[in-house]
């Protein structure tokens, strides 16, 4: 019986090469500790679903080792797949079967008897109940993710992958994910999702892992991620140019274009929150006037420029 | 064993069958009777005995076994190119089942769907021809037997096929043309010698002078050598898939 404190999954020297050649995974390590939510962040192509797929035996791993809940995921691979759960990126569900027969299907698949009442509670819990019957094909979009979780969930899974999960899911549906993501949480499922938002990482994950051309960059506790990576710019279009910035607003560093016209405060996100309104309230003790305001996150693409710079 | 997945999927595709009968068992069904109809009844009673029967009966079992080839290579490879097309395959990966267990369901329900349909085209013949069954076990040993082996012939083009045209195309330009010419609609005693020699590497010949041996007790071949060629058949459909598994060929990158 593996212990508490052990990983739930560990993965070790992960190499996937492709047929075509192409590397998509180098030499990952990776440990998810049991009970957590590990938000997988990385841009398009980095290797997430290569990843995930390989833990949950759609692909074939080139080299390295994967254990999850202490069995191996090649040699032991019944009792490994019996414990996961996966909802997949792309919405690909049947047709013509209906909502129930569906996720049902799922259950016996993953080895467990019939048990109505176990999928009446997960079809409930996800709002499906009414449209049991339905044929999927009948469904819109934000349903098919549905069903998809409830399959994953059918057979009761300790750990469960959420690839993508809120891709073109509207804010209602998105909400309802991160609920459901925190209750299973509580009754101590594990939970892997992959996302290409801070936000949502940001929002969901206990710890955060970021991943990009095949390689895990860094591994963090989300409090410590978001110290580090959330950076906050502000942009200010001002009424007429000013010629230099005021002694007054030296302390927020602000930048100042050739014309006079725009000014730029760079901040942290999580430390320097309330930098906004005293930048604001400053301008406006001076008498200094905007006609717009915008403010944008780091991108993505910014963090990881500055990452892997970091790493170099 | 994972018993309750291999259930799973041989109910999943059962449900399929049912729910398209009339594509599934009723197509092949009225197109096998008209064969009947028009063989059998109409041109059939001007036409010669074959080895002692009459010829509207000696075409059964032949006709039998082309449904019920077409229909196992058309069930068992549609079952599992669907939902590699569809993407829904990425379940049946990462579930707890070996490649026995998910050759099992999806093989298996293929295989028993050619079996029922076999059963009901022998049934509907009967109302049309008078015929004897000479070795009823052999009958559905042959039935069963073949029944399997294309199936499994039709999960390697499931997992060969990446287009619904080459889901056709072995079907259409293989099987049934060695049908036809396999001794369906004549004893290949009938052929000038030296087609009686090449038509003895058309492997459907030997199903059907099985099939045939089993009603009327009497065949082109040996039956001891059809049922060694279907058996041979069997285990090279076998070997290719025990290869897929091994190196995931087409089905796990
Ligand atoms: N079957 C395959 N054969 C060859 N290359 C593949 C295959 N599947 C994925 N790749 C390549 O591997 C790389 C990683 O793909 P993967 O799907 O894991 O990325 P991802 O991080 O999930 O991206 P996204 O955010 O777009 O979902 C990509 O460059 C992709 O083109
Ligand atoms: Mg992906």
């Amino acid at each position: 019986m593996p212990s508490a404190t052990e990983p739930i999954i560990s993965v070790k020297d992960l190499t996937k090469t492709y047929a075509s050649g192409f590397h998509a995974l180098k030499k990952v390590d990776l440990e998810i500790r049991r009970g957590e939510i590990f938000a997988l962040l990385g841009p398009n192509g980095a290797g997430k679903t290569t990843l995930i797929s390989i833990i949950c035996g759609i692909v074939n791993p080139t080299r390295g080792t994967v254990r999850a809940d202490g069995h191996d995921i090649v040699t032991d691979f019944r009792l490994a797949r019996a414990k996961i759960g996966l909802v997949p990126q792309e919405l690909s569900t049947d047709m013509f079967e209906t909502v129930w027969s569906t996720v049902s299907f799922s259950r016996g698949l993953f080895g467990k008897p019939k048990n109505n009442a176990h999928v009446e509670k997960v079809l409930r819990e996800l709002s499906l109940w009414e449209k049991k019957d339905s044929k999927i094909l009948t469904l819109s979009g934000g349903m098919k993710r549905r069903v998809l979780i409830a399959k994953a969930l059918s057979h009761e899974p300790q750990i469960l992958f959420l690839d993508e999960p809120t891709a073109g899911v509207d804010v209602e549906l998105r909400r309802d994910m991160w609920a459901m993501v925190r209750s299973l949480r509580a009754t101590g499922v594990t939970i892997i999702l992959t996302t290409h938002y801070i936000e949502e990482a940001e929002q969901m994950a206990d710890r955060i892992g970021v991943i990009n051309k095949g390689e895990i960059i860094l591994v963090e506790e989300k409090a410590a991620l978001m110290e580090k990576l959330g950076k906050k710019q502000l942009i200010l279009k001002l009424q007429r140019p000013l010629e230099k910035i005021p002694e007054a607003l030296a302390q927020f560093a602000l930048e100042l274009s050739k014309d006079g016209l725009q000014l730029v405060s760079t901040f942290h996100a999580e430390r320097e929150q309330s930098k906004i309104a005293s930048v604001l309230r400053a301008l406006a003790e001076l008498g200094i006037e905007f006609k717009d305001l915008q403010t944008r996150e780091s991108s993505l693409e910014e963090i990881f420029v500055d990452l892997v710079r970091a790493r170099a | 064993m994972n018993v309750h997945a291999i259930r799973a999927i041989y109910m999943f595709e059962m449900a399929r069958t049912w729910r398209t009968v009339v594509q599934s068992i009723l197509a092949p069904v009225i197109s096998t009777s008209l064969y009947f109809v028009v063989f059998g009844s109409a041109i059939g009673s001007r036409m010669a005995e074959v080895d002692g029967v009459k010829y509207a009966a000696f075409i059964i079992p032949g006709l039998t076994m082309l449904s019920l080839l077409t229909e196992s290579i058309s069930n068992a490879s549609f079952g599992i190119y669907m939902p590699r097309f569809s993407g829904t395959i990425y379940e049946v990966l990462s579930a707890p089942i070996s490649f026995v267990e998910i050759l099992l369901g999806y093989v298996g329900a293929a295989a028993s769907k050619s079996v029922i349909l076999g059963t009901i085209i022998l049934l509907t013949a009967r109302a049309f021809v008078p015929y004897e069954i000479a070795h009823p076990v052999w009958m559905v040993a042959f039935l069963v037997l073949t029944a399997v082996t294309f199936s499994l012939f039709g999960f390697i083009i499931g997992i060969w096929a990446d287009g619904f045209e080459k889901l056709q195309l072995v079907p259409t330009l293989v099987v049934t043309p060695l049908t036809f010419l396999g001794g369906s609609f004549y004893s290949i005693r009938m052929l000038p010698p030296a087609w009686q020699k090449i038509t003895l590497f058309n492997p459907v010949v030997y199903l059907i002078s099985g099939f045939r041996w089993s009603f009327y007790d009497a065949s082109d071949v040996s039956v001891g050598t059809s049922f060694a060629m279907t058996l041979v058949f069997l285990a090279l459909c076998l070997a290719v898939i025990g290869w897929i598994f091994k190196t995931g060929y087409r089905f796990k990158a």
